[in-house]
């Protein structure tokens, strides 16, 4: 109980709180199709707690993370798709020639595997690029650029391969989900309260984390990794650990994402996505899981506001805030919001300090 | 008794230059061991060797009821209770004082451990006990950042004593300290040697002269001589290579 | 199977000559400035729209000759290119290399749009000057004029960086930059300048990139895109800073693709190129030639 209190004096899980207070209340004003969007939304705020876990914390950042978020999402549409055709084939592998159900596909035509796979695909794949990385002490850009590389190589196999994947168009025409009807309207507003809730135990646990004893030592790791090595710590098993974690996120995230967006294409795993995520960290403060949830959804409502307007001017404005943030705001708009804090407080105590000189004077 | 750490044969090379060579040395338990020489003697990089952060081309450093060394990678050495102070201090700079402590001490150092393990009140007694020790516990909600030169130091030496380590390695703690800090740092050295082996790389004279029980020379990555501070300072060849050297130095100035 | 063998073998050599010549430009900024440049295959986007856009000019009125203009006028206009982004965005960036990252992504995503409205989504194509047409047969492969000059055309531009690098008083400074930039600046090197002259040099080095790759197919906004991973990718390998890590990454990255997709599939071939990569970096984390340096970070 004691650590409950102590968690909501935090100001910023305060406003965290609030704004799991308007997202309870938007199915009620909200169309269908806009609440669609925000819950696409809210599974990027989920991505974006676990960016920020690896790289505003621990300082690793991953340039690849949409195949984790895209993986969660192949394995949640797979499911689906088995339910739709009913563990018959898929259109797209008609065409390409199958006659038979291919291997891959078999489990995912049991429910509770598909979604048992949802976060044990991410994990593996996180755990085998953590430690064939992090142990060799594979670090800063090196690590990125294979990251990179790595929504690369995923994104061309899954293109490549149609006949098992959907290839460009990926999975399409789902009929239900958990059982319920995707045609029915309340089925979505479900789904958005999934999603919520998602997210409240998703950051209420990662804010845990980050109290631990494992918040400090990542921070540790992201300022002196060396240092860490000569504590004592083998520090690339907290780097693997904070990876899969931040891995899963993405993946339970994408696999979210999936009856909202009604498809999954290699698009939501390729590179242009995969770094946006990590602007939407660096736009909501890197280092603060508030941060990321409000720069999540920030910049995608601000990017679907702008491209439905001037479809054009999407790029040129990305881009620009990519610069901006970078050069003038490197810790985001949280960093605003401290600075304006600690000025707050500093001129406090320097009234009570003087006031207290005035006093002894007296 | 046997030594606590004994070296044999180290030799390391850089792409073909021989910056330590067949050194042998033994360090023994509760005494301050002083590694003394000219630049480039080879000093700081046998302490790199004995705690993992460089590989010995060949050589063994056999450490008293663990084995070699040189076969262990860095945090599996400081589990074994040797712990390495470098020459910048480096401690982790947006922790407060206190944190840089927490995470030393010397606990459950797994995934597991950090995720679940409780802060205990011996820890913290131990944190405390030790920032006393090096005049710190006033600041521990510092962030470490804002701490002087001097005193991120010590709260570098501190971070290594609250993990007890039997084998401590300071590469000059005392550069770039004043006359009052470098006393304070030696009286900090003199209150910890009857819990471990200190092993210092240093180059001032004076603050050798008033520590060490054993002073090894080293020059161009050969051990010239060993013996007491005393002893050593007598020594012809010594005062040849490093300190005849080093008083026209103090003439200048 | 000998036959094709050696066409496997000559298109991975023209594919490394390519990679090559932009992996140079962006492992010696990396080298120098600690800058990742992500927005560096845009730099061979506009190399390439440069030699389109000199061939509308002068194709009618000197014929094939244009495209030796359109190889000096890719380099001078990426150069230029790279230039102003040095100044407006990287000089604030030094040393904070994973932020260089995101801002030069930034960079990236402007430059493509840009060349969008300029040029429209759709490819174009480069006309290649005639004399390049056709091949030799040789083995049984057929060698076509066009990888084959563009190997050349690698040749002598890596053989004047190298003379640039290791015989003048630029690459010397140049150097002691990479090394050591503090003691080069208390030497009065001006290192601003060197800085600013490297990166417009990779940056043009890119845009003769740009300009040879005019020769093998259409170009689009997004030509820079799919070449850049595999630059990394290069660079990784290779280490930074230096043009025989350049060199040998270019080899082992352009042969091992085309071999392999040449067993395979492409889409396999490009996930096998990266698991070979991180399998290489377990033996060896920091690349085939690394620059030894005594500090702790």
């Amino acid at each position: 109980m004691a650590n409950i209190k102590y968690w909501l004096k935090e100001p910023k899980n305060l406003i965290f709180m609030a704004l799991i207070a308007v997202m309870l209340f938007m199915p009620f004003t909200l169309s269908l199709f806009r609440l669609t969007l925000l819950g696409k939304f809210i599974c990027y705020a989920i991505v974006a707690i676990g960016i920020d876990l690896i790289w505003g914390y621990t300082g690793i950042l991953s340039l690849g993370h949409g195949v984790f978020f895209g993986l969660g999402a192949y394995a949640m549409a797979m499911g689906m798709k088995m339910v739709a055709t009913g563990g018959g084939l898929a259109d797209f592998m008609k065409n390409g020639g199958l006659t038979s159900l291919p291997a891959i596909w078999r489990p995912f035509t049991s429910e509770p595997v598909a979604f048992a796979l949802v976060v044990l695909i991410p994990l593996a794949l996180a755990f085998f690029m953590g430690i064939m990385t992090f142990t060799n002490r594979i670090r800063g850009v090196y690590f990125s650029i294979l990251s990179q590389a790595l929504a690369w190589a995923f994104v061309t196999i899954f293109i490549g391969m149609q006949k098992y994947t959907g290839g460009t168009n990926g999975i399409t025409g789902f009929t239900t989900v958990f059982g319920l009807k995707l045609s029915e309207p309340m089925t979505i507003v479900y789904i958005y309260y999934a999603a919520v809730v998602a997210l409240f135990l998703v950051y209420v646990f990662a804010t845990w984390l980050m109290s631990r004893q494992m918040g400090k030592l990542l921070i540790a790791i992201r300022d002196g990794e060396n240092r860490t090595y000569f504590s004592g710590y083998d520090s690339s098993r907290y780097k693997t650990f904070i990876y899969c974690i931040s891995a899963v996120l993405a993946g339970i995230a994408g696999a979210l994402y999936v009856p909202f967006a009604g498809m999954i294409s290699p698009r939501e795993m390729d590179i242009a996505f995969s770094v946006e995520m990590v602007i939407w960290v660096a736009v909501g403060g890197r280092g603060t899981l508030i941060g990321a949830v409000i720069g999540a959804i920030l910049v995608s409502v601000m990017k679907t506001g702008i491209s439905e307007t001037f479809p054009n001017i999407w790029s040129y404005f990305l881009g620009i805030l990519f610069v901006c943030v970078v050069l003038f705001l490197p810790k985001g708009l949280m960093g605003i919001w401290d600075s304006i804090r600690g000025k707050m407080k500093s001129r406090q105590t320097k009234e009570n300090e003087s006031a207290a000189v005035e006093g002894g004077a007296a | 008794m046997d030594p606590l750490l004994e070296l044999k044969h180290i030799s390391v090379e850089f792409d073909g230059f021989k910056a330590v060579d067949d050194v042998n040395a033994s360090i023994d338990d509760k005494t301050i061991h002083f590694f003394i020489g000219p630049n480039g003697a080879g000093k700081t990089t046998l302490l790199d060797v004995i705690c993992g952060k460089t590989r010995a081309a060949s050589g063994e450093a056999d450490y008293r009821g663990v084995g070699d060394l040189l076969k262990m990678r860095e945090f599996e050495i400081v589990k074994h209770g040797v712990c390495r102070k470098f020459q910048v201090p480096s401690i982790f700079a947006n922790l407060s004082v206190y944190d840089n402590m927490r995470i030393s001490v010397n606990r459950n150092k797994s995934v597991f451990g950090a995720i679940f393990g409780h802060n205990q009140y011996r820890d913290s007694l131990k944190i405390m006990e030790t920032l006393h020790l090096v005049g710190l516990e006033k600041k521990k909600q510092d962030i470490a950042r804002s701490l002087s030169h001097g005193q991120k130091q010590w709260l570098e030496i501190a971070m290594l004593l609250v993990q007890e380590p039997k084998l401590l390695l300071l590469d000059e703690p005392v550069a770039g300290m004043g006359k009052p800090e470098t006393e304070k740092t030696g009286e900090i050295l003199a209150a910890i040697k009857d819990r471990c082996a200190v092993a210092v790389v240093e180059h001032d004279m004076d603050f050798v002269k008033n520590f060490a029980d054993v002073v090894t020379v080293m020059h161009e990555g050969k051990v010239l001589t060993e013996g007491s501070a005393e002893e050593v300072m007598k020594n012809e060849t010594v005062r040849d290579v490093y300190l005849g050297r080093g008083e026209k130095d103090g003439d200048g100035k | 199977m000998d036959v094709s063998l050696f066409a496997v073998a000559f298109n991975g050599v023209s594919l490394a000559s390519i990679l090559l010549l932009a992996a140079v430009g962006l492992s010696v900024t990396f080298g120098l400035m600690g800058i990742i440049n992500m927005a560096h295959g845009e730099f061979i986007m506009i190399g390439a729209y440069t030699a389109y856009v000199v061939q509308g000019l002068l194709l009618k009125s000197i014929g094939d000759v244009y495209y030796f203009v359109a190889l000096i006028a890719s380099f001078f206009v990426a150069a230029a290119f790279g230039l102003v982004l040095e100044q407006l965005v990287i000089k604030r960036l030094y040393g904070r290399e994973t932020d260089s990252l995101l801002a030069t992504w930034g960079v990236s995503l402007v430059m493509q749009q840009l060349a969008r409205s300029i040029f429209g989504a759709p490819n174009v194509n480069v006309v290649a000057p005639s004399f390049l047409n056709g091949g030799i047969t040789l083995l049984g492969a057929t060698i076509s004029f066009k990888r084959l000059f563009i190997i050349a055309l690698v040749g002598v531009t890596l053989f004047f960086v190298w003379a640039l690098f290791y015989r003048t008083r630029y690459g010397r400074r140049m150097r002691a930059c990479i090394q050591n930039r503090e003691m080069a600046q208390c030497l009065g090197i001006r290192s601003d300048r060197i800085d600013s002259t490297t990166f417009a040099l990779g940056s043009g080095l890119a845009g003769i990139a740009g300009c040879a790759l005019t020769l093998l197919g259409s170009i689009g906004p997004s030509l820079g895109q799919n070449y850049i991973v595999d630059t990394f990718m290069v660079v990784v390998l290779g280490g930074v800073g230096k043009i025989i890590g350049a060199v040998a990454g270019a080899f082992i990255i352009g042969l091992s693709s085309t071999g392999l997709e040449f067993l395979t599939t492409a889409s396999i071939a490009k996930a096998a190129v990266l698991f070979l990569v991180i399998l290489f970096l377990q033996k060896k984390p920091q690349g085939l030639f690394v620059i030894r340096s005594r500090s702790l970070d």
